[in-house]
């Protein structure tokens, strides 16, 4: 396959069969292999999108400075992005996040405000708008609430699934700004009005809600509810367990995130298995496992990874 | 018909600091009024007229309850219970 530049080349990801995790012939599980994107995660085609769009609306020129809340990923797009159009990017990302996201920010050039551990990706969004108000040449795309974000996935990732997987029953996928669901999740409700949209919403360790009042609660402007069938909470327990899993059985080394959604994705596979109904169940492989070998989750035994994860954004 | 509800921190205060305690009802609606009988004025922080409050989200066994019936929500014996302030990812 041949592209004109690297950003051409984002999307258009494989969609590979578990064949040994899907339960039967007829109830099989699909991993989108996001990580194959150019900075190794699904959000390049977030950040592809609300970059091109903030330069079509006019607010951007050459030399123009992004400032954005992330706990990663989002991050690291953005400054492969902004690096290839001629942007700077200042990125506030709470201090409780792996060493290899920073290390990655800072080689494409970004530059880093660290925010407050307690309270997590809430505090980088507080902070971030704040000094977004002291700085108001800088351009925030916010990812939370810029409809560019569930677009990219309304117009590729969702038409990727359908065409590689007309049979589709469920699409399965992390739950962060809500982007992907929101997007891809339309695109197929639309194309088959009974597919099933799930959300599995990784359930961090105590200090990540660690907020003053509940009514410092953070819902992202790009949610909607109706577009979900269900939602779940995965601790990092399963999720370091389903990550392995994948791992040993299947030769994916992914992401912990991605173990919270193929958790999420077994259960409604059992849950088909066991009512006799066919289903072909999508999932999304959000990154590969580099960025969090220094968390710990990929060595000892599950318990000691479950206690090496308490406090920090493993998603 | 005990369930286990997990209190967070946030609102730790109201149950003298405990990180798990058990409430009965048969509906998550009747699990909260026992909660608040228990626990004086939790039940405002978790409910309001219209239901449950914007940042609040509670799982019944890790499923979100707002995709089950609400707060409508049958419960049995040995579930679990789960109230999470909402927070960002991304």
């Amino acid at each position: 396959m041949r592209f004109d530049s690297l950003l051409d080349s984002v999307g258009h990801t494989p969609l590979v069969g578990l064949p040994t995790l899907s339960p039967s012939p007829d109830v099989r599980l699909w991993a989108k292999l996001e990580d194959r994107n150019p900075t190794g995660s699904v959000k390049d085609r977030a950040a592809l999108a609300m970059i091109t769009k903030a330069e079509k609306d006019g607010l951007l020129h050459p030399g123009s400075t992004l400032l954005e809340p992330t706990s990663g990923n989002t991050g690291i797009a953005l400054a492969m992005v902004a690096k290839q159009r001629g942007y700077k990017l200042i990125c506030v990302m709470p201090e409780n996040t792996s060493s290899e996201r920073a290390q990655l920010l800072r080689m494409w050039g970004a530059e880093i405000i660290y925010s407050p551990a307690a309270g997590g990706s809430n505090e980088a969004v507080r902070v971030a708008k704040e000094i977004g108000k002291q700085n108001p040449d800088w351009v925030m795309l916010y990812q939370y609430g810029n409809e560019a974000n569930a677009l990219a996935h309304y117009e590729t990732t969702g038409p990727e699934l359908l065409a590689d997987l007309p049979t589709i029953t469920h699409f399965v996928a992390g739950l962060g700004t809500t982007g992907t669901l929101m997007g891809a999740g339309r695109y197929l409700r639309e194309a088959k009005p009974d597919v099933q949209i799930v959300a599995a919403e990784p359930r961090y360790g105590e200090l990540v809600y660690g907020l003053r009042n509940l009514e410092e609660g953070f819902v992202p402007e790009l949610y909607d509810e109706s577009v979900l069938t269900s939602r779940f909470s995965v601790g990092p327990r399963d999720a370091v367990r389903r990550t392995r899993e994948l791992l040993d059985k299947e030769g994916i080394f992914a992401g912990i995130s991605t173990g919270a959604i193929l958790h999420a994705a077994l259960g409604l596979a059992a849950k088909a298995e066991k009512k006799g109904e066919a289903a072909d169940i999508a999932f999304i492989v959000c990154d590969g496992g580099w960025k969090y070998l220094s968390t710990g989750a990929y060595e000892g035994t599950l318990e000691e990874a479950e206690a090496a994860l308490e406090g920090q954004l493993w998603a | 018909m005990a369930v286990e509800v997990r209190i967070p921190t946030i609102l730790r205060p109201y149950t003298g600091g405990e990180k798990v305690v058990t409430a009965e009802g048969a509906s998550l609606q009747e699990l909260i009024a026992n909660l608040d009988a228990t626990y004086a004025g939790i039940g405002e922080r978790l409910v309001d007229e219209s239901g449950l409050r914007r940042f609040v989200n509670v799982y019944l066994n890790d499923e979100d309850v707002r995709f089950l019936d609400g707060l409508a929500t049958e419960v049995t014996e040995g579930d679990s219970v789960t109230i999470l302030p909402a927070v960002a990812g991304g």
